[in-house]
């Protein structure tokens, strides 16, 4: 190249399209994530309120998507006992902050992310495996509390160590779990098959 | 200047003897690296394994971490590297650079043994900002973000500054926008939020837009500079290309990270949008590797610094097998709703971050190293060179036998965990014993092995490569 070199093979032109492409692509995503966060708060369609701990919460097929939905029904409060939106906040705070501080995303997936030494905790409150609706919150609790005494490998030989997770964080975690649950993931993971509640 | 080929500081200016500190940490932190990660390979095969004393969750977590820390560092040494030479101004703020060092140092170190030893906490404020903030990569406790901001803004300033006083060149000006970007995005992770869906929205800000946007323009700066040196390139050319890069990296993968916004809640236009855009990420790595390839070509491969341009031939292929081809494979959201979350991502992961990053890192240790022994020769004939080429024989065989047996493994995972088995936990441990996934993850241990065999045969390398050679370094030829 030199100085006879065509415009579109020119250190300028290309200079110039870097800037406006970036600045327009960055201009783009802020636009969009303004979008995403008015419609990704906690109280909109795709991510319910704190307080949906509060209902019984199903995965049902949707026609239309072609995928299966979270779907929220009648009163049925974790641990039995209904709460405030604002308890509700703290309750899944208190867990979110546990899953946290426990490093579970090392081991785990949440919304597919994390490690994949541990199965994905997106669905953990719907999957089968608790059995059933009666027995899951007390299941939950006491492999919480002690993960190596309730160990569930499933054959695997693979154990959750002793977090020291204390009873309130427990049920902190159980608490983001079932909220967890009921955001609309557009179908992921594939396939959930659910267990069967309420019907 | 000393007697060539005695390692000596006095063949180095002052940000390359900054940047030698930086190379020796990172070479320290890619062995941790390996290192833990082969400990968290034995845990799938062998789950009893230190279970309860160092868990796979720390062993994971200090792999990953040792591997981001270390990428930073070979990327802050190579600027620090290219510095002087670049802006034809001696660096500003050298001493505040060398406090800057051993402050990041000395945190990173601290981080890292309280991984290893507090390794968690209780579920409240005092360990996210002491222990752990348990965010995949960005694990680090919110006082050493702190800390790593008020580092990167004094390299920030060493670099602005000399640029300022000096001259300042198109790599000169990409480079000071893109550490800009760097740094800022690194604060839309430094917050905590209840809700996980718009904490992994941030979250992937900085892991996206550092992993696929600004560490590959940083990666491209540094090919750019680093073939004007090896090969005599000349700076119209690479400056150009640079630019192309730019507009095509920051064209597709700003809006490519989109495709991380697939299944966390957000809305479905990103379907289209991640979809589409991360659909074009792979161009700008055609365009490295045609560049890249072509000037070698163009210069006969003839050049003053063998293994680093074998290093630099290596991050062009590897940039866009590991990122391009490897990420592309599982980008559209038909595809990766069957593959998000198992071992795909691993492999993916460790393609990627070798092929685009630990390869052009290497490079600089290299012609760090030739500098270093006051510019001796690294051509033809050089002795002891079986160990480089054996080094990378090893480290590719290793990263992609382990890429390939993550792949094997990861397929797997989709058929039957996926596809046939609903996704259900019993789902998921039916296949973590599938005789494919279990036989895929063995052979991935071998090739970890095989992994750290080559690290540290690059470790001897790097210590003892032109240790003695007298003859001076073959000038890269001017082009014509």
């Amino acid at each position: 190249m030199n100085a006879m070199s065509p415009w579109w093979a020119s250190a300028g032109f290309w200079r110039k399209t870097a800037v406006l492409v970036t600045a327009l692509s960055f201009i783009v995503l802020i636009v969009l994530t303004l979008d995403s966060m008015a419609q990704m708060t906690a109280g909109g369609e795709r991510v319910p309120a704190y307080s949906v701990i509060n209902k019984r919460i199903t995965y049902v097929e949707d026609a239309a998507k072609g995928h299966k939905v979270p779907a929220i029904g009648d009163d049925a409060p974790l641990f039995g006992k209904a709460v405030s939106e604002e308890d509700a906040e703290a309750l899944v705070s208190l867990g979110k902050k546990t899953v946290q501080a426990k490093n579970c995303m090392n081991c785990h997936t949440l919304l597919g992310n994390g490690a994949y030494f541990a199965p994905d905790l997106t669905k953990a409150w719907l999957d089968p495996s608790w059995g059933n609706e009666a027995a899951r919150e007390s299941l939950m609790l006491a492999f919480l509390l002690d993960p190596p005494g309730n160990a569930r490998t499933f054959g695997s030989g693979r154990k959750m160590p002793n977090l020291g997770i204390t009873d309130e964080e427990a049920h902190g975690v159980i608490a983001f779990l079932k909220w967890m649950s009921s955001i609309d993931t557009n179908g992921f993971p594939n396939n959930f098959m659910p267990m069967q509640q309420g019907e | 200047m000393s007697a060539l080929g005695t390692f000596d500081s006095t063949n180095l200016n002052g940000g390359q003897r900054l940047a030698v500190k930086y190379f020796t940490v990172a070479v320290v932190l890619f062995v941790a690296q390996i290192l833990f990660g082969l400990l968290a390979g034995i845990q799938y095969l062998k789950p009893e394994f230190l279970h309860g004393i160092l868990d796979f969750s720390v062993n994971r977590m200090v792999h990953i971490n040792a591997m981001v820390v270390w990428m930073l560092y070979g990327f802050i040494g190579a600027v620090y590297w290219l510095l002087e030479d670049e802006s034809q101004h001696e660096i500003v703020g050298l001493k505040l650079g060398n406090l800057g060092f051993w402050v990041l140092t000395a945190a990173v170190t601290v981080v890292v043994l309280v991984y290893l030893f507090v390794q968690i906490g209780p579920g409240n404020d005092t360990s996210l900002w002491l222990i752990n903030e348990g965010r995949e990569y960005i694990e680090a406790p919110r006082w050493a973000d702190i800390g790593i901001v008020v580092v990167v803004l004094i390299f920030f300033a060493n670099v602005a500054l000399t640029f300022f006083k000096g001259r300042w060149t198109g790599i000169s000006g990409v480079l000071v926008l893109d550490l800009v970007a760097l740094a800022g995005l690194y604060l839309a992770g430094m917050f905590y939020t209840t809700n996980i869906s718009i904490d992994q929205y941030w979250w992937w800000w900085v892991i996206h837009l550092w992993v696929e946007a600004t560490w590959e323009v940083m990666v491209g700066t540094m090919m750019a500079w680093a073939l004007m040196k090896t090969i005599g390139a000349r700076r119209q050319i690479v400056e150009t290309w640079l630019y192309i890069e730019v507009a095509l990296m920051f064209g597709s993968g700003i809006l490519g990270l989109g495709h991380h916004y697939f299944w966390i809640g957000s809305p479905n236009y990103w379907l289209s949008i991640g979809g589409f855009f991360s659909a074009l990420e792979p161009i700008p790595l055609v365009a490295m590797v045609v560049h890249a390839v072509y000037d070698s070509g163009v210069h006969k491969m003839k050049n003053s610094n063998h293994p680093a341009l074998a290093w630099l031939i290596a991050h062009a292929f590897g940039n866009f097998f590991g990122a391009g081809v490897w990420g592309f494979m599982q980008t559209l959201p038909q595809i990766n709703m069957y593959t998000h979350g198992t071992q795909w991502s691993a492999s993916h992961g460790h393609l990627a971050f070798f092929g685009a990053y630990a390869t052009i890192n290497i490079a600089f240790f290299y012609v760090a190293i030739q500098q270093s022994r006051g510019n001796n020769w690294m051509g033809a004939g050089l002795a002891g060179a079986w160990r480089w080429k054996w080094a990378l024989g090893l480290l590719h065989m290793g990263v992609i036998g382990m890429s390939v047996t993550l792949l094997i493994a990861g397929y797997e995972q989709s058929f039957i965990e996926r596809a046939v088995g609903g996704s259900t936990w019993s789902a998921y441990f039916e296949a973590q014993q599938h005789p494919w996934f279990v036989q895929a993850m063995w052979w991935r241990q071998m090739f970890g092995w095989v992994t750290l065999a080559g690290t540290l045969l690059l470790v001897w390398d790097l210590l003892a490569v032109g240790k003695g050679d007298t003859r001076p370094a073959e000038v890269a030829a001017a082009e014509v």
